[in-house]
């Protein structure tokens, strides 16, 4: 598999580090009724044939966390962006 | 013992005679040969015995699907085992043994299997071999692998070197025959980059040994011209001896190079193999197909084979498998078997195609074939049989990525599923059986733009088949899986027990398993199962393809990775210093720490112990550079750390360091360490050993993906600094005599200062005092180039004092005497509260962890948290892992208080004491438990205690 490094170019996979699920936003509550809220961000994860989102860290390249799309059935990457871009528009 | 070589002709070099070894009888060859067409040459047809019923077996084909010729190539620790002899190349001095026999090939006492193969029916072993379990593991297991088993490894470390290599190309062609060539070399011309590669030790596939005409001459002058040509381009790269194994994701494919397996040892600096991952904008897959056996009585006695192999004996190498030959048919293609062996002057005993309602009923011969029957009750004397039925396109690599081949009715073969342009399939790989067809759709697959060039000039064989799968008459047993030993009856059979499906089937009957994967029997056992369960070939489908294509060696997997080379080793800026001291080094992650520094005559213990009373009593030097160290700049940095850490660093003073403590998102200790504020907006971090990379990833995590507004920036700057720790009531008195024009006191220097000074005469340094060791201690950080400099000055300035080194066992050892948490009770199960530091959980910010925190499981006041023990008797040795149960329980998990996280001789109160995680622990104080260790079977009591054993009220850190 080759992910676009926005930074570095295409580069083989063995170069990067996956951490999972990147459409989950970090509760900002910290009242005991956020609690699901918090538990759904920490734990619950979709598990999609197709698209998913995930968060992959360049972490033998240039160290970028980014956004990498692909499809789990043919594990076509469709993009990589870096995490910082994606969080910074609404 | 019929086969034998031609007068004339073949690729092989007849003037160069190479001397070779097969179960150590002496044999020769020439130059061009494969272990296989030596052998045959020379008459020998019995290559091994089979897995399961131990029959005599030769060789089936001349290539990579061989199920039979599984040979131990060469000898002590260079020898292999499983070699295929069909592509094993002949050179001076090769050693060669069988497999699958004992006492030898000739007799084998094992043969008795197939006496009592009424017995030996599919699913044997799971029915046989089920009860008692425990006698599987014990006795039916081994005994079955001695009597089976294929061949055996070397137990020598193998003295070759293996390397790993990447290429790109924009058309990667895998096949050298007729298609492969034609599309290799119109991309060629056109400018692309083109790989040629082919699994021979010569290109040009199957025009190596059909006879074909091409362009007014033969087939393998044609090839030689096209290949000439493309070895002469400097766009081309001809990759013989290179097996594509692999299809990846991203068109990447795996490749093995065999770059030196056809020589007895390799040459100096020379690997034995090489693994190539190829990236292609396209390829094209030519590798041609694969010949069917029939399925008829006694299909497997030596001297039967597929009618393609034997012509590719006699034209390629000029080996002959019989003087008198029977072919068997179903199609075809196997006309050519007649027709050349014919014109080598090779007699032909009978032809009997099925399509004209001809079936070999049997073959008679043990070792050798003498005769076969025919079911008009026909007989025929000869020495070989060749057989023909059908051909399967060599589909594998395009459906390395889950999609299935499809069921093409007119050849009676599955061809390839359609994967887009990236890859495609050309030739016979694509179920085109006629040449003309093969030079076209190599042609088109390499004409990247322009029009299509002209095709060469070829004369064509018609093809046509007519289905056949099982000659039910044959009264012999009748294989479709040669290498597992599974005949046509298995297949109905796991049917009826409800194993029907093509997987189950193969898991139960075996077909389709070990080296061969079934290459050869596949689609024949998929018929014969779709008649029993009533369903269309296309219906029952295929069992799945995964890489590897043929097996690939575990050394070419590891390439130069082994040994020393497995991993890099980290030595810290103080190795030199340490290795001057005589220090014993441990690994801990990639890292050498120095362990303990040995006197004469002294044992770890001994010289650990030493060195905390030396370090307590007087003053000692640690390397603690080892340590994560992160450096944190911007405005932001302290928001950004109390982020990051369950308790505050946007409060500490400049040049103040903190103990801190970071958790997971989901409430669990991560890691901890000492932070220090250098400036306003600089901070720099330490993390334990352990978790360097993994807290700096996280920082970058916690930055760029949930607050990337902060303006804050982080490096790692753990290999940039040598750190020391110095330790002991005489540590202040050694450090004055290093630190340039300051006094160190309490007002200067009190405990938690962080501060930037100069030492010998301006040199950089940070000075940090802080305490692991619960002394008055202090830590000194260095340019990295600095640190052996300045140990040796340290060293000899408390020289006075008594000052020694202490390495990482003294450290670990002080630690548990005050009671302070390290990697045994941080454990990714602990909790702060857990390790007595919930009171650190800050509640008047976020930070991460701080919500999952606070679930009730995570302050259950049953949670098992940190205690001291010590063993009643003060005379034993406690060992870390025992369980700790209240004194009248029996052991189960249901009673389990707890364990033992981590253990120390205490050189101070001359005892074993121990940390321990122990159920509503804190209030136990003083209660005394069984332990229950297990595995040493070793019990006895122990009390429970603050986990502060030494020093209780912390005044030698204040001394
Ligand atoms: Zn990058």
């Amino acid at each position: 598999m080759l992910i676009p490094c926005p930074h570095c170019g295409t580069r083989p996979v063995e170069e990067f580090t996956f951490l999972g699920d990147a459409t989950v936003i970090r509760p900002t509550s910290l009242e005991p009724s956020s609690m699901d809220d918090w538990m759904d961000y920490v734990y619950l994860r979709d598990n999609p044939r197709g698209n998913y989102a995930e968060y992959v860290q360049h972490s033998g390249g240039c160290r970028a966390w980014l956004v990498v799309t692909r499809n789990t059935g043919t594990h076509e990457v469709h993009s990589a962006v870096a995490a910082k871009a994606m969080k910074a528009k609404p | 013992m019929s086969g034998f070589r031609i007068a004339r002709g073949g690729l092989i070099d007849r003037s160069a005679n190479l001397n070779f070894k097969f179960d150590g009888k002496s044999f020769t060859g020439h130059q061009g040969d494969t272990l296989a067409s030596a052998l045959i040459a020379n008459g020998v047809h019995l290559m091994g015995r089979s897995f399961k019923y131990h029959r005599p077996r030769g060789v089936i084909s001349a290539g990579a699907s061989e199920p039979n010729a599984l040979v131990e190539l060469r000898e002590g620790a260079r020898r292999e085992a499983n070699t295929r002899a069909t592509i094993v190349e002949l050179y001076d001095g090769l050693t060669a043994q069988s497999q699958n026999r004992w006492p030898s090939l000739e007799n084998d006492f094992l043969a008795i299997n197939s006496l009592a193969s009424s017995i030996f029916v599919a699913g044997f072993y799971y029915k046989t071999f089920m009860w008692p379990k425990s006698f599987w593991e014990k006795i039916y297991e081994p005994l079955i692998r001695k009597a089976a088993g294929l061949g055996t490894a070397s137990k020598e470390a193998d003295p070759d070197t293996y390397e790993k290599a990447y290429a790109h190309c924009d058309l990667l062609v895998i096949g050298s025959g007729p298609s492969g060539l034609m599309a290799a070399r119109t991309a060629a011309r056109s400018g692309a980059r083109v790989i040629l590669a082919d699994e021979g030790s010569a290109l040009g596939g199957s025009l190596l040994f059909e006879n074909e005409e091409i362009d007014g001459t033969t087939g393998s002058t044609f090839a030689q011209a096209v290949i000439s040509e493309l070895a002469s381009m400097p766009n081309v790269t001809l990759m013989p001896r290179t097996t594509i194994f692999g299809w990846f994701d991203g068109n990447i494919f795996g490749g093995l190079e065999r770059v030196n397996d056809h020589v007895a040892v390799p040459p100096p600096f020379e690997p034995r193999q090489r693994y190539w991952r190829v990236h292609a904008k396209r390829a094209v897959l030519a590798a041609g197909a694969e010949e069917r056996p029939l399925v008829f009585g006694g299909n497997d006695v030596p001297g039967v084979m597929l009618a393609s192999a034997m012509r590719h004996y006699a034209n390629r190498y000029g080996a002959a498998a019989g003087k008198s030959i029977s072919v068997f048919t179903n199609n075809a293609s196997a006309q050519r078997t007649a027709v050349d062996l014919q014109a080598h002057g090779i007699n032909i005993a009978a032809v009997v195609d099925t399509r004209k309602n001809g079936k070999i009923i049997n073959v008679k011969g043990g070792k050798s074939v003498k005769s076969v029957s025919l079911a008009d009750g026909s007989h025929f004397e000869c020495d070989a049989v060749a057989m023909s039925g059908g051909w399967s396109p060599i589909v594998n690599l395009m459906c390395h990525r889950g999609a299935k081949p499809i069921w093409n009715e007119t050849i009676a073969a599955f061809t390839p599923p359609d994967m887009g342009s990236q890859f495609t399939a050309i030739g016979s790989a694509s179920g085109k059986m006629l040449l003309s067809e093969c030079l076209r759709g190599g042609i088109a697959a390499g004409t990247f733009k322009g029009k299509t060039p002209p095709t060469p000039k070829c004369r064509d064989e018609a093809f046509a088949i007519q289905p056949f799968w099982w000659v039910k008459e044959s009264t012999g047993k009748a294989f479709i899986d040669y290498q597992n030993d599974a005949t046509a009856k298995d297949l109905p059979l796991a049917n009826r027990e409800g194993y029907g499906h093509v997987e189950l089937a193969k898991r139960y009957t075996t077909t389709g398993m070990a080296t061969d994967q079934g290459k050869l029997g596949n689609v024949n056992a998929i018929a014969i199962l779709a008649e029993a369960a009533g369903k269309s070939i296309s219906e029952m489908g295929t069992t799945t393809f995964r890489p590897m294509y043929t097996p690939v060696s575990f050394g070419a997997f590891a390439g130069p990775f082994t040994g020393h080379h497995f991993q890099p080793v980290r030595k810290t800026p103080l190795h030199e210093w340490c290795v001057e001291q005589g220090a014993v080094f441990v690994e801990t992650g990639l890292w050498m720490r120095s362990s303990w520094f040995p006197k004469a005559g002294e044992d770890w213990l001994t010289s650990a112990s030493r060195e905390v009373k030396a370090t307590r009593a007087n003053v000692g030097l640690c390397d603690v550079s080892t340590l994560g160290k992160i450096d944190i700049q911007g405005k932001d940095a302290g928001t950004f750390l109390d982020k990051i850490y369950c308790n505050t660093f946007s409060t500490l003073s400049i040049g103040k360091a903190r103990y801190g403590l970071m958790l997971r998102e989901d409430g669990v200790v991560f890691d901890d360490g000492t932070t220090s504020r250098l400036a306003d907006d600089h901070y720099l971090m330490t993390t334990t050993t352990a978790n360097a990379a993994r807290v700096m990833s996280h920082i970058e995590f916690c930055h760029q993906a949930l607050w990337p507004e902060m303006d804050v920036q982080y490096v790692s700057v753990t290999e940039q600094w040598a750190q020391m720790a110095i330790a002991g009531p005489k540590s202040r008195a050694t450090l004055q005599k290093i630190v340039d024009s300051f006094t160190l006191n309490d007002e200067t220097t009190p405990y938690l200062v962080a501060k930037d000074i100069t030492i010998l005469g301006g040199l950089t340094a940070r000075l940090f005092r802080i305490s692991f060791s619960g002394e008055h201690a202090y830590e000194l950080a260095v340019p990295a180039d600095h640190g052996n400099m300045v140990a040796r000055a340290i060293m000899q300035a408390g020289q006075e004092f008594g000052i020694v080194p202490y390495g990482v066992e003294a450290l670990s050892i002080m630690r548990i005497e005050k009671g302070h948490v390290a990697g045994g009770e941080l454990n990714g199960t602990t909790t702060a509260g857990d390790l007595g530091l919930g009171k650190m959980m800050s509640t008047k910010k976020d930070f991460i962890g701080r919500m999952m925190a606070t679930r009730e499981g995570m302050v259950d006041a049953a949670r098992q948290c940190v205690v001291g023990i010590k063993p009643v008797d003060k005379t034993m040795k406690i060992r870390s892992g025992g369980h700790l149960l209240n004194q009248n329980d029996k052991p189960s998990m249901a009673n389990d208080q707890g364990y033992i996280c981590s253990v120390a001789w205490s050189p101070m109160l001359n005892m074993w004491l121990g940390l321990a995680l122990l159920s509503n622990g804190r209030a136990r104080h003083g209660e005394v438990v069984k332990v229950f260790d297990g595995l040493r079977g070793h019990h006895y009591l122990g009390e429970i205690c603050d986990p502060v054993h030494f020093d209780p009220k912390n005044e030698r850190l204040h001394a």
